[in-house]
């Protein structure tokens, strides 16, 4: 989770509002299905039910069905990130528009095809009714065993009827340093000893720690940590979290194996630095989807995703990325005035 | 050992990928490589790779022993593929070399007056925190890269044009 605490709460100076839409405010948890054990519930006139293997969203202007897996891995991103930045895309098809405070919820409105047919279907929600909600339905959907955020050959399967649940991968505390890992009564560094072996992929990342030498009374200042260590010992997957803070500047590397679960529709430019390995971006048009670029990118590697685009990231081996997002509170409202560029540098 | 080779890269060997472009101009996604950048340019020379509004990320060439740096407020280093020692010096007097108000790094012309705060020697991946306050000096042995989280300033250089995807 790459978000402050003041992100889902909204800002002071207006939300922005785009559509026009006034707020939905009905929710309804049903109760458990007789066959398959799993509640329904509603979201305005969203509809959410599952079955063994699928996800349901149900509208006035049609039914959209994912594979289970494919849903609850976004779900888990959208509710661990707090709707995240921009557009959280689960597919194609549905999806989450972040106004920090308030949220579309839209099946097809970012797809041309859809659009172009009227077939599009949106909502507005208090973003803090809408989490509820999505809360309920990562923790009821998840069965015992399987975890959203997983790598897909860590964990277990999604399928079936209803078999327990898995709350404490779901509901995990998300890490958000406030000055950098490892400074005294900040964000601790990950060992075994407190629950963070080193990834099967990772193996051969070296465990060593940086020398320091604090003079007395400079403990709090003087101070390092092996952060390709700390990324080889996360237990979860394209989960960016803050790691070292200047001011705004959120450094989130995240180790990322498989696939994006969503296609990131960011509102802002959303630097990536590849500090291992490999990943490949497809990248489409943010509002539209149709396809825009790939990106290769290798250890090294430096790119910014531009802020009308959407991007989802494939990773064969496990690999470090460093997210690198901007978290000024201020970007909202330059984004809604048109002052947030689209581009992060011209040359 | 386990079946997996991590692949680090560095400032001596490197890959690099690029913008396949099917509908849109490569320039737009800024695409460069820290370890290429590093390699081209003088030790120390800060050059931005990454840039948002204000904030920049900067690659450096990590080459014997650089000047002393400050600024007004935090910034991190990570050294990404070797061994780089950092000193530090809690400054007397911060405000009269560093513009409390300013941003980004300023480099500093000689050793400045403080107190002696210690030491890091970073290996690969290590990151350290270069804090408000005090001052700082790279020294490595052997040649390597580091990359620096700070914001747009007086030692930043921007040299797009010469290191990303056109
Ligand atoms: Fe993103």
């Amino acid at each position: 989770m790459a978000m402050k605490e003041s992100a889902l709460a909204g800002t002071d100076q207006g939300i922005s509002n785009p559509r026009g839409l006034p707020i939905t405010g009905t929710f309804a948890v049903n109760p458990a299905d007789n066959i398959t054990g799993y509640k329904s519930f509603q979201a305005g006139s969203f509809k959410f039910h599952r079955d063994e293997y699928f996800c349901y969203v149900t509208t006035p202007s049609g039914v959209h069905v994912m594979p289970a897996d494919a849903f609850l891995r976004a779900l888990m991103r959208d509710v661990a990130w707090g709707f995240f930045y921009g557009t959280v895309n689960f597919d194609q098809v549905f999806g989450t528009t972040n106004y920090y405070g308030e949220v579309d919820m839209f099946l097809g409105a970012m797809n041309e095809a859809y659009t172009d047919a009227g077939r599009d279907f949106v909502e507005r929600f208090k973003a803090d009714k809408l989490m509820d909600v999505f809360k309920q339905m990562i923790s009821d959907w998840t069965n015992e065993g399987y975890d959203p955020f997983a790598a897909p050959m860590e964990t277990g399967v999604p399928w079936g009827i209803k078999n327990g649940d898995n709350d404490d991968a779901v509901s995990r505390e998300r890490v958000t340093a406030r000055r950098m890992v490892g400074l005294p009564g900040d964000t601790p560094v990950r060992t075994d000893a407190n629950g963070y072996p080193v990834n099967r992929m990772f193996a051969d990342v070296p465990q060593d720690q940086p020398e320091v030498h604090a003079e007395p009374g400079f403990e709090h200042e003087v101070s390092a940590f092996n952060l390709f260590a700390y990324l080889s010992r996360s237990d979860v997957t394209w989960n960016p979290s803050v790691c070292s803070v200047v001011k705004d500047s959120l450094f989130c590397p995240t180790s990322e194996e498989y696939i994006l679960p969503v296609e990131h529709g960011n509102d802002r430019c959303e630097w990536f630095i590849q500090l291992t390995d490999e990943i490949t971006w497809n990248v489409k048009d943010g509002l539209t989807g149709r396809p825009r670029a790939v990106i290769n990118m290798k250890a090294g590697d430096c790119c910014c995703m531009p802020a009308d685009i959407r991007h989802q990231g494939f990773s064969a081996k496990r690999s470090m990325l460093l997210v690198w997002e901007n978290g000024s509170p201020k970007v909202p409202e330059l984004i809604r005035q048109g002052l947030a560029p689209q581009v992060a540098v011209e040359f | 050992m386990g079946q997996y080779t991590t692949d680090f890269g560095s400032i001596q060997s490197y890959k690099k990928g690029g913008v396949t472009a099917i509908d849109d101009d490569p320039k737009r996604y800024v695409f460069s490589n820290m370890f290429e950048v590093a390699s081209k340019s003088a030790p120390y020379d800060r050059v931005a790779v990454a840039k948002n509004f204000e904030y920049v990320i900067e690659s450096a060439k990590a080459e014997g022993e650089s000047a002393w740096f400050s600024a007004a407020h935090d910034e991190f280093v990570v050294s990404m593929d070797g061994k780089v020692r950092v000193d530090f010096i809690k400054l007397d007097d911060p405000d009269a070399l560093v513009d409390p108000e300013s941003e980004g790094a300023v480099k500093l012309a000689g050793t400045p007056d403080g107190t002696n705060m210690g030491y890091v020697v970073l290996g690969r991946g290590h990151m350290a925190m270069l804090p408000v306050g005090a001052a700082y000096r790279f020294s490595a042995a052997e040649t390597c890269t580091i990359i620096i989280q700070s914001i747009d300033g007086a030692v930043t250089q921007h040299k797009w044009a010469q290191f990303c995807q056109q």
